[in-house]
Order: C-alpha cells, then sequence, then structure tokens
C-alpha cells in the first residue's frame, strides 16, 4: 500500500515498477496454470495425470538422481557439440550462397528439396554411416541445425546495405575483407537468431535420437525406460523428465536472448 | 590530379530501359583544386563519382587520377557518401569507425588509433570516440564520415551530396568544416551538390553538369575573397553573379559563355 501511495504521489510508473508488475504477471500465468494441474490431477478430471505437486517433487528428486543426471549430461553434451559444429558448417555455406548468386542458383534445387525432408526420419541413415549411436546423434544435430543458420546468414548476407560495402570498397578493400569486415558483422544479428532457433532444434534431435534409438543414453533414453515402468510412477517419471527437458530449452532461450540482445545493442537505434 | 576525358556509362546497355547517364564528359582537375560539380537531379553526379572512385566501371572514356588509369579503386582516394546513417558501420565505436580504413596503410593499431584520435579531433568529436554512430545525430555522424576521410589522409577527397541529409544550420557548419579541414590538410576535394549557393561557397571552382545523358555545360572560376564567411561572402557582389550564373546552367538558360 505504501508503494502504491509513494507512486500515486510521483505521478509515474517507474520502469523498475513496470518490470515487476510484467514479472508479476508472468508468475501468475503460470501459478493458475500448476493450480488447475493439481486439480485435473487430485480430482481425477484427468485420470492418468500425475498431481502438479507429485511430478514437480519429482523433478526436483531428479536433480540429485545420479543416472537421470548422467542422462541430462548426455544429451547436453551432443547439443553442445553439435550447434558449433553446426555453426561452422552453415556460417561459410551461407556466405558463400549469399555473396555469389551464381551459386546460390545452383543449389536452390537442391536446398529447396533437402529442407522439408523431416530431420527424424534420417535417422536409419544416420545411424547407417555413423557409428557408435553418439556420432550419429551428432551428425543428426548438426544436419537440423544448419538449416535455420544457413538460411539466415543466406538472407542476412543479401541485405547488406550497398552503401556500407561501397564505401569500404571505396577504401580499397578487395572483396574478401568487404565480406569480414562488412557482410559478415551486419548479417550477425540474423545469424545469430538462427543459431537461437537451431539451438531449440538440437535438443528436439537429440532426446528424438535417443528415444528412437534407445540404450544410447540421454533424455530421450530416459524416458523410454521410465514409460515401460509400471502404473502411476511411470508417468510421473515421464512428466518430470519433461519438465526438465522445457527447463533446459527455457534456459538455454533466456540465456541466448539475452545476449542477442547485449551483442546487438547497435541495432535498436 | 585527376583527367576525365571523354567518359560515358549507359546502363544496361542493349535492354529496354537503357539509360545513358553520361556521355562524353571532360573535365580535369588541378592538385588542390575544391571542385565543385552541380546539376540537376538525375544528371549522373553520381555515376561520375563512382566512376572516379573505380566502384564502377563506365562503358567509354578514360579516367586517370595522378597520372594512373582508373582501373579499380585508386589508393589515396575516399568517398564521403550522402547517406551517413548507412555509410557508418553501426557495429563500431566512432574511434573503431575511422580507424578502419587505416588498415590498408602500413600502420600499427596504436598508430591507427591515433590518427583517428586526430582526425576526430580536428572535426570537433573527440569526446564521442567511444559512442556508436547510433548515439550521434545526423551532423554529427557526417563529422564521423568526413574525419575518417581525413584520417585515412587521401590525396583526393571525394563527396557525394555530403550535406543533402541536415538540417540548414548543421549544412552551413559542415561546409565551413570542409573549408577549415582544406586549410589543413593538402588535397583535392570534388564535392557533388545540388544546391548551387553551397557549390560558390566552398568551391574554387563550379562545373555545372547538363540533364542526363550529362556533359558539361559550364565551367566557372569562384574568385571570392577569402577566408569564406556565411554572411558576408554570401552578401559579395561576385558571389551573387556568379550563383545566377550557375543557376541559369543549372536551368539550361543560355547565358553569354566567357570563351
Amino acid at each position: 500500500m505504501t508503494i502504491t501511495a509513494t507512486l500515486a504521489g510521483r505521478g509515474r510508473i517507474s520502469p523498475s515498477r513496470a518490470r515487476l508488475a510484467k514479472y508479476l504477471r508472468h508468475a501468475t500465468g503460470v501459478a493458475v496454470f500448476i493450480l488447475a494441474w493439481e486439480l485435473a490431477g487430485r480430482t481425477g478430471l484427468i485420470s492418468w495425470l500425475p498431481a502438479a505437486s507429485t511430478s514437480l517433487a519429482r523433478v526436483a528428486q531428479l536433480a540429485a538422481d545420479p543416472a537421470f543426471l548422467a542422462d541430462l549430461a548426455s544429451t547436453l553434451t551432443a547439443a553442445a557439440v553439435g550447434l558449433p559444429l553446426a555453426v561452422l558448417v552453415a556460417v561459410p555455406v551461407g556466405l558463400l550462397l549469399g555473396t555469389v548468386p551464381v551459386v546460390e542458383e545452383m543449389t536452390r534445387a537442391i536446398v529447396e528439396f533437402l529442407r522439408p525432408i523431416p530431420s527424424v526420419a534420417l535417422i536409419p541413415l544416420a545411424m547407417f554411416f555413423f557409428q557408435p549411436e553418439i556420432n550419429a546423434k551428432v551428425a543428426l544435430i548438426v544436419y537440423a541445425a544448419s538449416w535455420p543458420i544457413l538460411i539466415n546468414t543466406l538472407y542476412g548476407v543479401r541485405d547488406v546495405d550497398p552503401v556500407a560495402t561501397e564505401t569500404l570498397r571505396s577504401f580499397g578493400f578487395g572483396p574478401g575483407a568487404v565480406i569480414w569486415r562488412v557482410s559478415l558483422p551486419s548479417a550477425a544479428p540474423f545469424i545469430f537468431t538462427g543459431v537461437r532457433l537451431a539451438a531449440s532444434i538440437t535438443l528436439i534431435l537429440a532426446i528424438s535420437v535417443e528415444y528412437v534409438v534407445g540404450g544410447a543414453g540421454g533424455i530421450g533414453a530416459f524416458l523410454i525406460q521410465a514409460s515401460t515402468g509400471i502404473g502411476a510412477d511411470a508417468m510421473v517419471d515421464v512428466i518430470a523428465t519433461l519438465v526438465w527437458a522445457g527447463l533446459v530449452g527455457l534456459v538455454v532461450n533466456t540465456l541466448l536472448l539475452r545476449a542477442e540482445r547485449r551483442l546487438f545493442r547497435w541495432r535498436h537505434a | 590530379m585527376l583527367e576525365i576525358d571523354n567518359l560515358t556509362h549507359v546502363y544496361g546497355p542493349g535492354s529496354p530501359n537503357e539509360h545513358r547517364a553520361i556521355d562524353g564528359l571532360k573535365l580535369s582537375v588541378a592538385e588542390g583544386e575544391l571542385l565543385c560539380i552541380v546539376g540537376p537531379s538525375g544528371c549522373g553526379k553520381s555515376t561520375l563519382l563512382r566512376s572516379i572512385a573505380g566502384l564502377i566501371t563506365p562503358t567509354g572514356g578514360e579516367i586517370r587520377v595522378e597520372g594512373k588509369l582508373v582501373r579499380q579503386t585508386p589508393d589515396n582516394l575516399a568517398v564521403v557518401f550522402q547517406d551517413y546513417s548507412r555509410s557508418l558501420f553501426p557495429w563500431m565505436s566512432v574511434a573503431d569507425n575511422v580507424a578502419l580504413p587505416l588498415r590498408r596503410r602500413d600502420m600499427d593499431k596504436r598508430a591507427r588509433r591515433e590518427a583517428a584520435q586526430e582526425a576526430l579531433e580536428s572535426v570537433g568529436l573527440l569526446g564521442a570516440a567511444e559512442k556508436y554512430p547510433f548515439q550521434l545525430s545526423g551532423g554529427m555522424q557526417q563529422r564521423v564520415a568526413i574525419a575518417r576521410a581525413l584520417a585515412y589522409r587521401p590525396t583526393l577527397m571525394l563527396m557525394d551530396e555530403p550535406f543533402g541529409s541536415v538540417d540548414a544550420q548543421t549544412r552551413e557548419d559542415l561546409e565551413d568544416l570542409v573549408l577549415k579541414v582544406r586549410g589543413h590538410h593538402r588535397m583535392t576535394i570534388v564535392l557533388i551538390t545540388h544546391d548551387i549557393d553551397e557549390s560558390v561557397y566552398v568551391g574554387d571552382r563550379v562545373v555545372v553538369l547538363s540533364k542526363a545523358p550529362s556533359h558539361v555545360v559550364g565551367d566557372l572560376r569562384v574568385d571570392l575573397p577569402g577566408p569564406r564567411d556565411q554572411i558576408t561572402t554570401r552578401e559579395h557582389p561576385d558571389f551573387v553573379r556568379l550563383r545566377a550564373e550557375v543557376g541559369r546552367l543549372v536551368r539550361g538558360v543560355d547565358v553569354a559563355t566567357p570563351a
């Protein structure tokens, strides 16, 4: 009450107060969701659904479960290896396609053919070519995560302001320097957005491969084991694992969004 | 310093929307001269400038800078574009923007930094060195672009309507800035403008181009007492006479040309 009074006296809402209000709204939404979940579970409205309290307690327990942590580490490792590799593959290719129109035209048909193929459908192929399974997992992650990075690099580079490139050229810089010093930094915000999209794809692919292949460790393998258990406990394990997967995705995305805002402050003039 | 002989440029030759921008243009600029080029809008002024800078290859004729045929961007040349907001690199600080072209010079990092500071000081922006372009006003951004050109120590500076996008007051300040820095650095300046008053105020010589396909229709020496001053120069009888003369040439009205 006192806070409201002081603010009313000042006659306008401070930014920190506005932020607090925003967080409060977010928290309210989450609280309502959890409450509905709890009720749906407890009242038996959704018969198979374990209550929120039971599930979330299990989420906390998993944090101290060595078997789960090993699987989590395995999934995150695959994603953490795959994403930088995807950047290393996709950014140079995107730069090439974006700066040399002939190459882009020559490859367009192949790109448009390959892009819509669901990466999950490539699991058998990947298992055939890449052994052991961890290699297949990383290979698929690199493949799937490369697309958004490639496409964003391509469009980012095409979008580079010709005045900027001409400026550098007018000081006698060659094509290589123009790409390195103008095209790349100018496209960087696009590329980064592609990386952020790719990050969520790495998780999807890692868990899919683990789930389909099984035995290879990872959250996906943990899910298989959990779901082959008996009765309500199995469902609690499955849901707790899903919550973990969601949390990991949320944290990664938030960190990348923050980094994006920091790195590309110059864009928001 | 700069010799342009029979320059011709046709965009999209042979295509249905073929455009002849420049036709048989001849021009010669002496060392240390400040030449203003004026002409009606769309007369191929920018095409001319881009050809001199080696950014495009003209379809005909020859350009020589310091005796050397222009095939690619000449050494010791700097360009200041009209669109400062697009020509500065937004991801770099002001100091880094100014220092970047110096990588083409045989200078280590420290020397580049010092040269950048010095150039920023000469345009009165030393305090903004660590800022980013978006944090500066339009006039300040164009000062940075000028500082970047100055730091490079070009022998030939090309300016493409450099004050076309700033307000009147800033424009006068920038005109005087060009006159000032030109006194300190020995260089040849070619300034393209569509502003007749500006061409007479700033230039030692004003060349008037015709509509596209453009060629030279007038070439006037500006003998105004220096140093130039925004008030007194502009009320000087010679200034008034010259701007009328340039104005008539731009409009395509024939005047008795002093043979």
